[in-house]
């Protein structure tokens, strides 16, 4: 095999085609299979969100799509003013959910704080932290996560957590994704409507999201969807052009921190492309030429791949049975 | 248990076993890759680091961080031989 170009993207007519097929599909499931009239999606102001309402509304109309606002004591100071927008752009309704009052009372930050703050002792509420992982091209090192805080005045400090302290700062993060989808869950049962869930491809498969938090919803229109490609469409649904000049964000730790610095190391645009090449056989080197990265770089960053989608099994798991039960209508496992 | 202090060998495989599941059928010997078998994953490693460091009085330093010193017990118990040689590791953990 001499050569290899990146082709990721839609090419065509296709991403016209895609978002009819998706539509077509949405109905299907949502109407015909799940027997629910419309869909409820949380918009966080970036591009997947974004993206799920249009294609709702492609499939239900307007009038059947509900979009949620829920914002917390740490999101990014965007991130509503980009939500409306996209609301007001789709002509849906919309409801306010401010989420800070539940994670205070269930202790998010409490507990988070009080993990972090018996590694950096100075740490307090008030100062900001973010999750840290070393980017995967940068050598052969262990991946851990530090944490990275950073006092009022602007100090930051950096340590590396210990395995029950990493485990506790994400245990309790985790509220911010399962309280959103608590109440999701609220306003689809109120409407009757289904959770519409925004994963693109890389998160999905490679188990970016929270078990019970943003890795439930009853239907995922994008998930088959590589982030490249969720660029393509949101060109298409005419979504405003600051959502998608915006690179991806976590939005879950007070620090700003991108996706590529928290999990993926790489650019979206090469991120799919290796996991495209990973899945179809492509040597390291022929990728390497193609990206401008090294052949090392390559074959770590597929390491990488493979390691994420063991760890993602679990949170793909369905609760497990020791005897399924063949229930007619195929819904059991 | 007491280790023999040149060589942790013992002690980390019981604690491997211990605390992580190991299939039935599984090797687990001084060179199993712990990551390539899929016996330990990132927060397993996690947890692998903070106890070397707790039993052995060792600090790691995150450069040291590499799997050619982590993933697999030979390796491991060489790469704590190495520390305690040249920072000191205190050996009064040793006979838990």
């Amino acid at each position: 095999m001499t050569g290899w170009r990146v082709d990721v993207g839609f090419a065509g007519g296709e991403a016209e085609a895609e978002v009819a097929r998706i539509a077509a599909a949405l109905r299907d499931t949502v109407l015909g299979r799940l027997r629910r009239r419309g869909a409820v999606v949380a918009l966080s102001g970036g591009i997947d969100s974004s993206v799920v309402a249009a294609l709702c509304v492609r499939a239900f109309g307007a009038d059947r799509v509900l979009g949620l606002f829920m914002n917390e004591a740490e999101s990014a100071p965007d991130t509503a003013r980009l939500a409306r927008g996209v609301a007001e752009r789709l002509a849906i309704a919309t409801t306010d959910e401010p989420i800070a009052p539940i994670l205070e009372a269930v202790g998010c930050y409490a507990r988070r704080d009080a993990a972090i703050h018996t590694v950096i002792p100075r740490y307090r509420a008030g100062w900001q932290c973010k999750l840290v992982l070393p980017c995967v091209l940068d050598g052969e090192r262990l991946r851990l996560f530090s944490i990275v805080v950073q006092s009022p005045d602007g100090e930051q400090i950096v340590a590396r957590l210990p395995h029950a302290v990493y485990l506790q700062v994400v245990a309790a993060t985790s509220f911010k994704q399962r309280v959103r989808k608590m109440l999701e869950y609220y306003h689809a049962d109120r409407l009757h409507y289904a959770v519409a869930g925004t994963p693109n491809r890389l998160e999905y498969d490679q188990g970016f999201f929270v078990k019970n938090g943003d890795g439930a919803a009853d239907v995922k229109p994008i998930a088959h969807l590589y982030k490249t490609q969720v660029y393509q469409l949101a060109d298409l649904l005419g979504i405003p052009d600051e959502i998608r000049a915006r690179p991806p964000t976590t939005d879950t730790y007070s620090l700003p921190q991108t996706q590529e610095e928290f999990f993926f190391s790489l650019p979206y645009d090469q991120m799919d492309a290796c996991l495209l090449a990973r899945d179809h056989g492509i040597p390291p080197a022929l990728v390497a030429e193609a990206l401008g990265l090294t052949p090392d770089q390559v074959a770590r960053v597929y390491r990488d791949i493979d390691a994420k989608r063991a760890a993602a099994r679990y949170l793909h798991a369905p609760p497990l049975l020791i005897d399924p039960l063949g229930i007619p209508g195929g819904w059991g496992p | 248990m007491y280790d023999d202090p040149t060589d942790p060998q013992r002690h980390l495989r019981d604690f491997i076993v211990t605390n992580f599941y190991i299939p039935d059928g599984q090797p687990l010997d001084e060179v199993t890759s712990f990551l390539d078998a899929g016996i330990i994953d990132s927060t397993g490693v996690l947890e692998l680091v903070a106890h070397v460091e707790s039993r052995y009085g060792i600090t790691i330093a995150d450069h040291e961080l590499i799997p050619s010193n982590f993933d697999s017990i030979g390796a491991l118990a060489r790469f704590i031989q190495r520390k305690r040689g040249s920072d000191g590791g205190s050996n009064d953990r040793l006979a838990r």
